[in-house]
């Protein structure tokens, strides 16, 4: 048994060192940009990919050709990073913060379809490494000589950087600026070029954890995406911007998992975001992170949320009287798509009313768009409750959600939060999708179909339409309201808040219950308009949807989200009809967007509205 | 009085006149297709090519009816939802007669949900949940590759006559790993009632933790392996455990590993010995076959994949399916598939009348490495309709059946 304690021990720290790697890059530029590298992945499966050509062509016999081909390759992932940089991210540092996360997710789907042509759809299982082809035997059992290798890689890296930091005077400008970066611009240091630089090494770092993975496991299309939701579990759990942080977070993570495979062998899918839970509960900047290094997320827009004028209402009321009239004008089709749309532009403006007066950013808001769809299947498939009661279920189900996950995450703020947010709707999905009994698992509740005067596609868009509209306006009651002020007060000014009698705890957790009963309320109507759940509804890539849909259309207007869901959802769907590698229309889409339009669609109006008003 | 009538058109197109075919509709009979592109391309590129090219020989021929088959490709990024949401799409419009596809089991039991709501046509091509036929069955759909359980039946035909007792699993943790570990179980046990099982990993789909993972299983000690891994993981597994010795002196039983599009990411690293199913695509040589992989290597400059072979004999299929109904009426579409016959690239095949299963079958031999790439070896045909539970049986796994 010891033996076996061990090996596993080994095990996780050779799986840690690749995690580290990513996690590192991903903390350092962070700390020095503000950036939430969402494409970092991607440059992790770019160096694995590249790593491979490269290899493959200098010949992976020799130790000259593999070594090489690895060096190669994370060069030129730097170098891709840095284009990243000077060609996207550049031209939006002074849009809010999180529009830099909306760019490089941008960047991922672009970066998905360039792979998929570049390399072709097969998995590459490269060579393995000269030298390090053997095994080794460690109590009583074969350990490969390439693991071994790993595990060293992690600290030896982390030794290296740590002397970058502390014995280059490019690595003392870049603690400098992770402190205070206002000051590094003021003394007069390039910034221009030392985000270039630090954005590129980033990338190389991801670039070499990718590379490394070549002898050890095959290079795939979807390294990106599952690489980057642990990379983010690691640098929050061990402390944003902290290089070591990230190193023991991995290590604790890597070794999770290689134990959690023999203790618990079906759950290992939510451990991690467990552990991430208890980690921020216990300590809420991570382990070896400080408090006050982080941004302040969504808010500090340039425009304070303001009534909407005669003009803006005139154009709502025509919009609104356009979705009325359209069964009268469309086919069915259509009218499927606009229930679609009307249904997400809920979803959207819940979590709006978190991200705008709220300023609390959620990474995991399709928990409560999921829960509510499954409280209507569950009512449905246990109960035999028709869709009138079910559509009950749905937001009281998503609302005990809302208040339990929200009572743990108004205790922490920023990223921290919006991280713990992610890790309850990765609980949440974990659980749907493996408490097969209860939901069917990955197969999902199937015959959740409306009652038969819902049934036709007008009917069931009128009903969606409906209740959208009653909720949407309901929400800018809400937002108008006192709560919805002292809500932004407690978003701009926590301390004066408090200071005037306010529980800034408490009604940010009332914020978080009327956003999951509103995006419940979504949920429960998308189930019925699909006939089935599954856990995909709540998935990360539902909750990036959300975050998208709220930030195209602009985070400080109440109509944002609802144009941002029309605008999102819709090219989303049509770019899947017209063309095959619609994820890189899609993804250049959202770029250029974001480039053009660094306050939203309807942000973007208001201000040149408001401008021509002034002239 | 109506009905008559249409029953004698019927009748008249199925003699084969092309003249009252063309006076029915003369533009092309459409099929809406829906898969998982994006999300799982080494599996459905050359499944869409396979398709095409099926759909090319047709038409070339004349089309079906009188009428060109034509075909509408979606993309549903692997969600269900949005499966159904193109589904609904594609019917809605009036844009197809026939819906057809779906890689994922539960993207297929989203779209035989639909089916059965709307009353439309669903063809699965290649979805292997066990639920699609059985429990979830239904009068509009039908499937044509063998199911889980098909496959788990053929496999334990031959794991029963391993002399190992102690067995170990590991299978990706959703509905296909679970269900394809169940069958095994009950079908070996019912076969060898003195075998144990002794370690089960399940690690998530797509994301193995290898090396811990073969760690655990060899900690076990058992003297076989059934492995259900496949893509990536099952690469990750294969290279963990060739480096750990995992493989050595243990019989290995494996789902899907033959298939072209696995065997050929192996490469060198293919363990030999390996029982499995799949594809000999370069080793086939019966007539039918033969000139499948010519026509299809003549078309892509490429050797097909056991994709290649679903989409291909999917839209054989839909064509067999029309011609017998004589129409495209979609409730005589239906009762056509009922009982459909017709010749695949690896033998005839029968839809099934009582659950809606195709008998098309797979192909169970051994892994071996022939010029430092995988292939498989000794291997047989196994006829779907011998590996699927008794009509009785049948009718207790589906209501209503």
């Amino acid at each position: 048994m010891l033996d076996l304690v061990l090996t596993q021990t080994l095990n996780g720290l050779a799986s840690a060192s690749s995690l580290f790697l990513v996690a590192c890059g991903l903390s350092i530029i962070f700390g020095v940009t503000r950036i939430v590298n969402f494409a970092h992945g991607s440059l992790y499966m770019l160096g694995g990919y590249l790593a491979f050509t490269l290899v493959t062509w200098l010949g992976p016999a020799a130790p000259i050709g593999f070594w090489g081909g690895v060096v190669l390759a994370v060069v030129l992932t730097g170098f891709v990073g840095a284009l990243i940089e000077v060609l996207i991210l550049r031209r939006i540092y002074q849009a809010p913060e999180l529009f830099q996360l909306l760019a490089t997710f941008g960047v991922v789907l672009m970066v998905q379809d360039i792979a998929l042509a570049a390399w072709g759809p097969e998995d590459k299982l490269g060579p393995r490494a000269p030298g390090l082809r053997s095994f080794v035997i460690l109590f009583d059992s074969r350990f490969p000589s390439y693991e071994l290798f790993l595990i060293a890689v992690g600290p030896v890296v982390l030794g290296l950087i740590w002397l970058l930091f502390h014995r280059t005077r490019w690595g003392v400008l870049i603690r400098a600026a992770t402190q205070d970066r206002e000051m590094v611009g003021a003394l007069g240091v390039d910034q221009r070029l030392l985000f270039t630089s630090v954005f590129a090494f980033g990338a190389a770092l991801a670039g070499l954890g990718g590379a490394l993975q070549l002898p050890r496991e095959a290079i795939n299309l979807h390294m990106d995406l599952s690489m980057i939701a642990e990379a983010f579990v690691v640098v929050v759990v061990g402390g944003l911007g902290s290089v070591a942080g990230a190193y023991l977070a991995a290590v604790l993570i890597g070794v999770l998992h290689a134990f959690g495979i023999l203790i618990l062998p079906k759950i290992t899918l939510v451990l991690v975001f467990l552990v991430m839970a208890a980690v921020l509960i216990v300590r809420p900047h991570g382990l070896l992170g400080k408090a006050g290094a982080e941004p302040r997320g969504a808010a500090g827009g340039l425009f304070l949320l303001s009534p909407a004028d005669g003009g803006a209402k005139a154009f709502g009321a025509v919009a609104l009287g356009l979705l009325v009239l359209a069964p009268l004008a469309v086919p069915d089709h259509l009218i499927l798509t606009l229930t679609d749309l009307t249904i997400f532009a809920v979803f959207a403006a819940s979590l709006h009313l978190l991200m705008g007066p709220g300023g609390i950013i959620s990474f995991g808001h399709a928990a409560y768009f999921g829960l509510g769809a499954y409280g209507a299947a569950l009512a449905v498939k246990w109960l035999g409750a028709s869709m009138e009661p079910a559509l009950v279920a749905a937001p009281l189900m998503a609302g005990v959600a809302g208040a339990i996950f929200g009572w743990f995450c108004v205790r922490l703020s920023g990223v921290y939060l919006a991280m713990l947010t992610l890790a309850f709707a990765q609980i949440a999905w974990a659980t749907a999708f493996q408490w097969v009994e209860l939901t069917g698992g990955d197969n999902g509740i199937l015959g959740v179909w409306p009652s038969a005067w819902a049934a036709s596609a007008t009917a069931f868009y009128y009903l969606a339409l409906a209740i959208a509209v009653l909720v949407v306006l309901a929400l800018r009651v809400i937002i108008f309201a006192p709560f919805g002020y002292a809500l932004r007060a407690g978003r701009d000014s926590p301390l004066r808040a408090e200071a005037i009698g306010l529980d800034v705890g408490r009604l940010q957790w009332a914020g978080f219950i009327v956003a999951a009963v509103a995006a419940g309320i979504a949920g429960g109507l998308f189930a019925f308009s699909k006939g089935s759940v599954f856990p995909t509804y709540m998935g990360i890539p539902r909750s990036v949807d959300a975050l998208l849909m709220v930030l195209l259309g602009g985070v400080q207007t109440v109509a944002g989200p609802v144009v941002g869901a029309f605008a999102y959802m819709g090219l989303n769907e049509q770019l899947m009809k017209l063309t095959a590698y619609w994820r890189f229309v899609l993804g250049l889409s959202i770029v250029l967007l974001v480039v053009l339009f660094p306050r939203g669609l309807v942000g973007t109006w208001l201000y040149w509205r408001a401008r021509r008003a002034a002239a | 009085m109506q009905i008559d009538r249409r029953r004698f058109v019927a009748g008249t197109l199925a003699l084969g006149v092309p003249s009252l075919a063309r006076a029915q509709g003369a533009g092309p009979i459409r099929i809406g297709e829906i898969n998982s592109y994006t999300a799982q391309p080494a599996f459905l590129k050359p499944y869409r090519q396979g398709w095409e090219l099926a759909q090319d020989q047709i038409n070339a021929a004349g089309g079906v009816l009188g009428r060109k088959l034509e075909t509408v490709f979606r993309d549903d990024a692997g969600k269900p939802e949005d499966a159904v949401r193109h589904a609904a799409d594609l019917v809605t419009a009036g844009k197809v007669d026939i819906i057809a596809g779906g890689f994922l089991s539960n993207v297929g039991l989203a779209l035989a949900d639909y089916a059965r709501q709307n009353k439309r046509l669903y063809v699965a091509s290649e979805p292997l949940a066990d639920a699609l036929v059985w429990s979830q069955g239904n009068r509009y759909t039908f499937r044509l590759r063998p199911s889980t359980y098909m496959q788990a039946a053929m496999l334990v035909e031959e794991a029963a006559k391993l002399p190992a007792k102690k067995w170990a699993i590991v299978a990706p943790n959703y509905e296909y790993g679970q269900s394809a570990v169940k069958w095994f179980k009950e079908l070996l046990l019912k076969a060898r009632p003195d075998v144990t099982f002794v370690a089960e990993q399940f690690p998530a789909l797509g994301r193995i933790d290898a090396g811990a993972t073969v760690q655990a299983l060899e900690a076990a000690k058992p003297e076989a392996i059934f492995n259900v891994t496949f893509a990536v993981d099952l690469a990750n597994f294969v290279r963990a455990g060739n480096t750990r010795g995992l493989f050595e002196g243990r019989n290995v039983v494996s789902m899907l590993t033959g298939e072209p599009e696995y065997l050929d990411t192996l490469g060198a690293e293919t363990p030999e010995g390996w029982i499995i199913t799949g594809y000999p695509h370069a080793d086939l040589q019966t007539p039918e076959h033969v000139r499948f992989r010519d026509a299809y290597k003549a078309k892509y400059g490429d050797y097909p994949r056991l994709g290649s072979i679903v989409g291909y004999e999917t839209v054989k299929a839909i064509a067999a399916a029309l011609a017998k109904a004589g129409t495209t009426d979609n409730e005589k579409l239906v009762d056509a598939f009922e009982g459909l016959s017709f010749g695949s690239a690896f033998g005839p095949v029968e839809f099934r009348k009582i659950d809606h299963q195709s008998t098309l079958g797979a192909y169970v031999g051994k892994s071996a490495l022939r010029d430092g790439k995988g292939v498989m070896v000794d291997w047989s045909y196994r006829d779907g309709a011998k590996y699927l539970p008794s009509d009785d049986e049948v009718r207790k796994l589906r209501p209503g059946a």
